[in-house]
């Protein structure tokens, strides 16, 4: 147990050295690290959200709309079907999660059933099976057809929806310009959102939540919305819709979507020549700049609205006809809401509405005083440790210290290279790995007095020591480790930052405790061969 | 130079002799424990009731009744305003609305934003709906029971079924005890509520282990010893480190208590509180049980023992 080959001694002082090299640059200012020497570490320690201020979202695409929208739009797609062949039929409509129909003869049924199957597309399978499947079913009562939508197609949906959305929040919010975000995809149908250093993370949220569907449409003047609600004769084809600044005012609007938001290719804030206030600057692609102008050309002098979320921002009546696919949207923004409004038309649609699940935001005072309270509380509880150890086992006690320094040089120069996060209760881990870590010394040492007291020399108690407890540090330290590995499966963001210091603060105490405190007993042996040991 | 000593170095306290104690008074605490739980409930935090949690720091001292009644009219059911620290440093807690779903938890938030004006600072901002803090419920006891039954297997695995019964026992005694002094002391029992459970059944172990693997010594070592005076000539030999390494712990962890923050404190205290349930529970309840449980005698044929002495 005391005898090393050198290119072992080597080899531990190697990692030790390893250690304090990748800890190093956590004690200097990040600035000062871009001008070292190419090859030198120079990464730090990830700071978690609650350490540096910042935001964690924790989103849900919402599933049933995107099917819900799904089976609207079937319901239309089959009206068409029907009417082209000249079915007649009655009570076409969304039933639950099916489409339904009832068709009026029933010599018609079969043709109507094969009209209806026609609408289906190809969608690959489910699961492991890349076989194409059919998107929806079609079945049959007597005359009553119901068009369900396949599970295959179900989950086709799922995923291009999952995809289309974690791709537009992550537009959105690399607009704002931040370092670092996370966008990841949790589960089958949630977004995990993380942003460090946010001034002000409300903004965030007011990003991520919006679909930012934007519609131009028609406004019907044929009723006044006041009166149609009152009278709730609201004509066909048209709905009412408030005003986004006003949600007392109605306005009746029809249903039909002259232009959508994505045909834009662009949009930026800027401010009115005329009047000085917010409003957003866009453009069409050529689609939609014909679309645009056709309509314009058709309704001089009718208002138009511009609908985002099924919320109008305004109205304005066509002056002249708009044939260059530029526009301008006007609503009384403020410069901020401008920007938000631009970042989101640039960005795209979300294809369905997200839900906040969880948010976590921590301001950056309160993470700066955290960063200086586990400072503290590391600083004082490391010496705290060092002069008790000291205190209790004389030079021992130093050599088992040395060794501890070295493993927080270890603990840190591993979460710098492995990019892991450091969170306050990470923080917390370390904290508890330094009293934890002389366990493995206290039982060498223990176990080095006990063997001294039933008579041993001085080698012959070291070494079995050394041996006698290993079997012992191992299985105390896999407890240990057990724990941890469940804690990292349980916990997201700062527990599981505990559970990842507390990890590798196991492994690095066994390591400096038992084999660099090793060394250092055994040259310590061989230079003096004590007769008598001081323990 | 003469070192500190904490314990002497030839103990011989007869622990076995309290046993019937020990093991009394823990079941009795334990079975406190319960009843306190069940009657009194847990504090629960916003993790797994869901909800709403504001951190404010105001300019000056904060007027905690000013708060309450200004807080209290925005019809936001029941407010939970408590000093946090320092004190301009407030806690607000809500409930998350009923219905509505996300949009409702923001506009409670911008009311209270409102209500509270300019000239606050806002340091922590968390909301939990109710479809998570239900998960979180489900994957917190999930852990706590896979982190026992992982413990049980490995203890199975290095020794044999009667220690890992009796070291198991132990476990569940630390972390009852534990909810009931967060039940008593109605403590914010949290996602890093059961984190720190989980480093006490994990430091638990670790203490209890390190006796086992003397007693399983000293049962290859005094084939003839009577098993009470075995365990307890094991708990005496192990006694200095036992005491040694609670005490650096609680060293570390009491640094952190006094001078890690506000935000650590309760997790601390389970840390603290735990780690000398759990070294009591090593040396009073995990042996003994033994006695209770009986071993098995004869390590000397088995492949285990084998194992070991060609490591030793």
């Amino acid at each position: 147990m005391l005898h090393f080959e050198r290119w072992k001694i080597i080899l531990v002082a190697l990692v030790c050295f390893a250690g304090f090299a990748y800890s190093a640059p956590n004690f200097f200012p990040k600035d000062s690290l871009a001008d070292m020497p190419a090859g030198l570490p120079d990464k730090q320690v990830n700071l978690g959200l609650d350490l540096r201020g910042g935001s964690y979202l924790l989103l849900e695409v919402d599933i049933d709309a995107v099917m819900k929208d799904r089976l609207q739009s079937l319901v239309g797609d089959i009206r068409k079907a029907l009417r082209d062949e000249g079915i007649r039929y009655t009570g076409l409509g969304v039933k639950g999660d099916v489409a339904t129909v009832r068709v009026t003869d029933a010599a018609q049924l079969d043709t109507a059933m094969q009209q209806i199957r026609d609408l289906s597309t190809l969608v690959n399978g489910g699961g492991f099976s890349t076989t194409p499947t059919r998107d929806i079913e079609v079945s049959n009562q007597g005359n009553l057809i119901s068009v369900a939508v396949t599970d295959a197609a179900r989950l086709s949906r799922q995923r291009s929806a999952m995809q289309q959305s974690i791709e537009i929040v992550r537009r959105r919010i690399d607009a704002l310009g931040t370092t670092e975000p996370v966008i990841q995809q949790q589960g089958a149908d949630r977004i995990l959102v993380q942003v460090p250093g946010l001034k002000d993370p409300e903004n965030l949220k007011n990003l991520v939540d919006q679909t930012a569907k934007l519609t131009f449409r028609l406004v019907n003047n044929s009723a006044n919305a006041q009166q149609a609600m009152q009278a709730g004769s609201v004509p066909a084809g048209s709905e009412i819709l408030y005003m986004q600044d006003n949600d007392q005012q109605p306005v009746l609007v029809e249903r039909q979507v002259m232009v959508g938001g994505d045909h834009l290719t662009d949009a930026q804030p800027g401010f009115d020549s005329r009047t000085g206030e917010p409003v957003v600057n866009f453009q069409f692609d050529s689609t939609g700049s014909r679309l645009f102008g056709d309509v314009t050309r058709n309704n001089v002098n009718r208002p138009f609205a511009i609908v985002l979320d099924g919320k109008v921002i305004s109205a304005p009546v066509i002056r002249e006809p708009i044939t260059g696919g530029q526009g301008q949207i006007s609503g009384n923004f403020t410069v901020a809401e401008a920007n938000n409004l631009a970042i989101l038309l640039r960005a795209g649609a979300l294809p369905a509405p997200l839900d906040i699940l969880e948010e976590r935001t921590v301001g950056p005072s309160l993470g700066a005083d955290s960063v200086a309270a586990g400072e503290i509380a590391s600083l004082i509880g490391f010496a705290a440790v060092i002069v008790f150890m000291a205190l209790i086992y004389g030079f021992f006690g130093v050599l088992a210290n040395v060794a501890l320094i070295i493993n927080v040089a270890l603990i840190m120069g591993v979460l710098s290279l492995l990019q892991a996060t450091l969170t306050l209760p990470g923080i917390a881990g370390i904290v508890l790995t330094i009293g934890m870590a002389v366990d493995a010394n206290v039982l060498i040492y223990e176990r080095i007095r006990e063997e001294l007291k039933a008579g041993k020399s001085v080698i012959a108690a070291l070494e079995a020591g050394y041996s006698r407890a290993l079997s012992t540090i191992l299985d105390a330290n896999i407890t240990t480790l057990i724990a941890a590995i469940v804690l990292f499966q349980l916990g997201s963001g700062p527990v599981r930052g505990f559970a990842v210091t507390l990890a590798i603060g196991v492994v690095t105490s066994v390591f400096t405790a038992f084999t660099v405190n090793r060394v250092f007993v055994a040259t310590w042996y061989q230079r003096r061969r004590p007769k008598t040991l001081n323990l | 130079m003469r070192h500190l000593k904490l314990i002497p170095s030839d103990t011989k306290i007869p622990f076995i002799k309290f046993r019937h104690i020990a093991v009394g008074v823990s079941i009795l605490l334990i079975v406190a424990s319960a009843v306190l739980t069940m009657m009194r409930g847990l504090n629960f935090g916003i993790d797994f009731e869901g909800g709403i949690l504001l951190e404010v720091a105001t300019d000056g001292p904060a007027d905690i009744g000013g708060l309450r009644t200004r807080l209290g009219s925005l019809g936001l059911g029941e407010v939970q305003i408590q000093e946090f620290g320092e004190a301009n440093d407030v806690l607000i807690r809500v409930q998350t609305p009923d219905e509505g779903g996300n949009d409702a938890s923001q506009a409670v938030i911008n009311k209270i934003k409102a209500a509270l004006g300019e000239g606050v600072e806002y340091r922590r901002v968390e909301v939990v709906g109710p479809q998570v803090s239900g998960e979180l419920i489900q994957s917190g006891v999930t852990a706590v029971i896979l982190a026992i039954v992982l413990m049980l297997i490995y203890i199975w695995f290095r020794f044999e079924w009667q220690f890992s019964l009796g070291s198991v026992l132990a476990l569940v005694h630390d972390v009852a005890l534990t909810i009931g002094v967060f039940s008593f002391l109605q403590l914010d029992f949290s996602l890093q509520t059961i984190a720190a459970i989980l480093t006490i059944i994990g430091y638990s172990m670790n203490d209890t282990v390190v006796v086992y693997d003397r007693i399983r010594e000293n049962l290859r070592k005094y084939k003839r010893m009577d098993l009470g005076e075995l365990v307890d000539l094991s708990i005496n030999e192990t006694l200095s480190r036992t005491v040694m390494t609670s005490g650096t712990t609680l060293l570390a962890l009491f640094s952190l208590y006094i001078f890690g923050g506000e935000v650590l404190r309760d997790f601390t205290f389970a840390m603290i509180f735990g780690i000398l349930v759990g070294t009591y529970s090593s040396i009073f309840i995990a042996s003994p049980l033994l006695l209770y449980i009986g071993v098995k005698r004869d390590w000397s044929g088995t492949g285990d023992a084998k194992v070991q002495q060609a490591k030793g």
